[in-house]
């Protein structure tokens, strides 16, 4: 038989043993698994351009593609530029910003607490001669997070290409938002209608067969039996667009003024 | 703790054997004593997550029936569960923890799979009912011969849902190579689904009792 007195010491020591095991080999792995996940933001990044790239060469391929890393305030103004590995405006990179953080500090500033300006990414991305505005999404999907990255065409409108991520939505359902038969519906679709108004693109419930032609531009089919995951994308693309747009009106009246 | 054997037995003596190979037919985990089903269903879908899945319970089951093996004469009786899952627990962390290093598609698409390697039953059942009274090696033999049990059972389903879900084997396109799709076959989406696995695993264990008239119970 063991006393109690045992019993305590031998839990105490197995305890203090595994802890040192666990968080020794959690700092020593730390660096590698660092890496997966900044190569995935990469690729992820490239594939919101229809660049398509492998594990190795992702980051030479971000390299090529990626010319400028912009971050912007609220009011649209460029706070950081970040252009051919140096900055040349402010001193933050657009990817090392967790858009999450950002999107907090932002309700808290709504709901009305004193906090850090938040800045928000763009990625340029130059591929064949043109300009391709990458910007990060963020949102809730029904059982987690749902996010992805939107590209747009120099007019700042025109959708280019997107992809779509989850945590754990449900398979077959709610977790299509991340095929491609979902995501290349979004190709060419527009942002503002004709007026310049902002309008995001909406995920429409039953399809966008039954809307107006002038909406249809604006609007992709949802998921069948995805409706919650659906809402999200619109809820996230709209609250992540519009947070844009100024930056967006700022870049086009800068671009119709004749070269001084 | 009972008297154990006290001449030297070489290493592979026909009961060590029978620890290794007993597991993988007639005391199979799965389709005998019908544990660690749960994982089964999950992660079968694909071959690549199944063997990775395999090769995690492989390293976990052998690694924790030594460990605890070693410590079988020290644990108090009162807390023996409490310290066997404190080992498994920490040696499904590392498992976990080295896939996001280094197999981070394959972790990703296991997601909570490996985490739940702590509550397959198969892991404890060993523990408790092998390396609490066995020495270190037959106990790692076991472990061994337990996880490949499981391993094959799960590469079996893994092969058969992959083929007629995905129409491929390891992520290789299979059945576009044979040119099958030519002729109007479609993949089947309902293999995919985890219901199918357990009808996968009905069949084996069909197979196997038709097979091994021993499994069948008298009434």
């Amino acid at each position: 038989m063991f006393t109690n007195k045992y019993i305590f010491l031998y839990s105490s020591a197995l305890v203090i043993v595994v802890a040192a095991i666990l968080s020794s080999a959690a700092q020593l792995l730390k660096p590698f698994q660092d890496r997966n996940v900044r190569t995935e933001k990469i690729i992820d990044i490239l594939r919101s351009v229809k660049i398509e790239t492998e594990k190795e060469s992702a980051e030479a391929k971000y390299n090529d593609y990626i010319v400028e890393e912009i971050t912007v305030n609220r009011e649209g103004e460029i706070v950081s530029l970040y252009r051919n590995g140096k900055f040349e405006k402010g001193n933050v990179r657009a990817f090392d910003i967790d858009l999450k953080t950002q999107l907090t500090l932002l309700d808290e500033i709504k709901a009305g607490k004193e906090e850090e300006e938040p800045q928000f990414p763009i990625f340029v991305c130059q591929k064949n001669g043109e300009e391709f505005y990458i910007i990060p999404l963020r949102g809730k999907g029904l059982w987690g997070p749902i996010w992805g990255n939107i590209s747009f065409e120099s007019d700042y409108n025109t959708v280019y290409g997107v992809t779509f991520g989850h945590k754990g939505e449900t398979p077959g359902l709610g977790a299509e938002i991340s095929t491609m038969p979902f995501q290349e519906q979004f190709y060419g679709k527009k942002i503002f209608d004709n007026d310049q108004v902002f309008t995001s693109i909406d995920v429409v419930k039953g399809g966008i067969a039954n809307l107006s032609e002038a909406k249809q531009i604006h609007g992709v089919d949802a998921v069948s039996g995805g409706t919650i995951t659906s809402n999200g994308v619109t809820d996230m693309l709209f609250d992540v667009l519009s947070i844009y747009v100024p930056f967006f009106k700022k870049q086009l009246e800068n671009e119709s003024k004749p070269a001084a | 703790m009972a008297e154990e054997v006290k001449t030297k037995e070489p290493l592979f003596s026909p009961k060590n054997k029978k620890l290794i190979f007993n597991p993988l037919s007639k005391d199979n985990p799965i389709t005998v004593q019908v544990l660690g089903i749960c994982s089964a269903l999950a992660v079968t879908a694909k071959l690549e997550p199944a063997v990775v899945m395999s090769i995690s319970v492989l390293a976990v089951l052998a690694l924790a029936n030594v460990v605890i093996s070693l410590l079988r004469n020290t644990i108090p009786s009162r807390i023996r569960i409490i310290v066997q899952l404190v080992v498994i627990a920490s040696l499904v962390i590392l498992v976990d923890q080295v896939l996001k290093a280094f197999a981070y598609e394959v972790s990703k698409q296991l997601s909570v799979f490996v985490g739940l390697i702590i509550t397959n039953c198969i892991i404890m059942g060993r523990l408790e009912a092998f390396a609490m009274g066995n020495k270190p090696w037959p106990s790692f033999l076991d472990g061994l011969g337990n996880a490949f049990g499981y391993a094959w059972i799960l590469i079996v389903v893994a092969f058969f849902r992959e083929l007629f879900g995905s129409g491929s084997v390891y992520g290789y396109p299979v059945m576009e190579w044979i040119g099958v799709y030519n002729i109007g076959y479609k993949n089947n989406g309902m293999m995919i689904l985890p219901p199918m696995a357990l009808i996968t695993v009905g069949i084996i264990i069909w197979v196997q009792r038709s097979r091994n008239k021993e499994l069948i119970e008298e009434n």
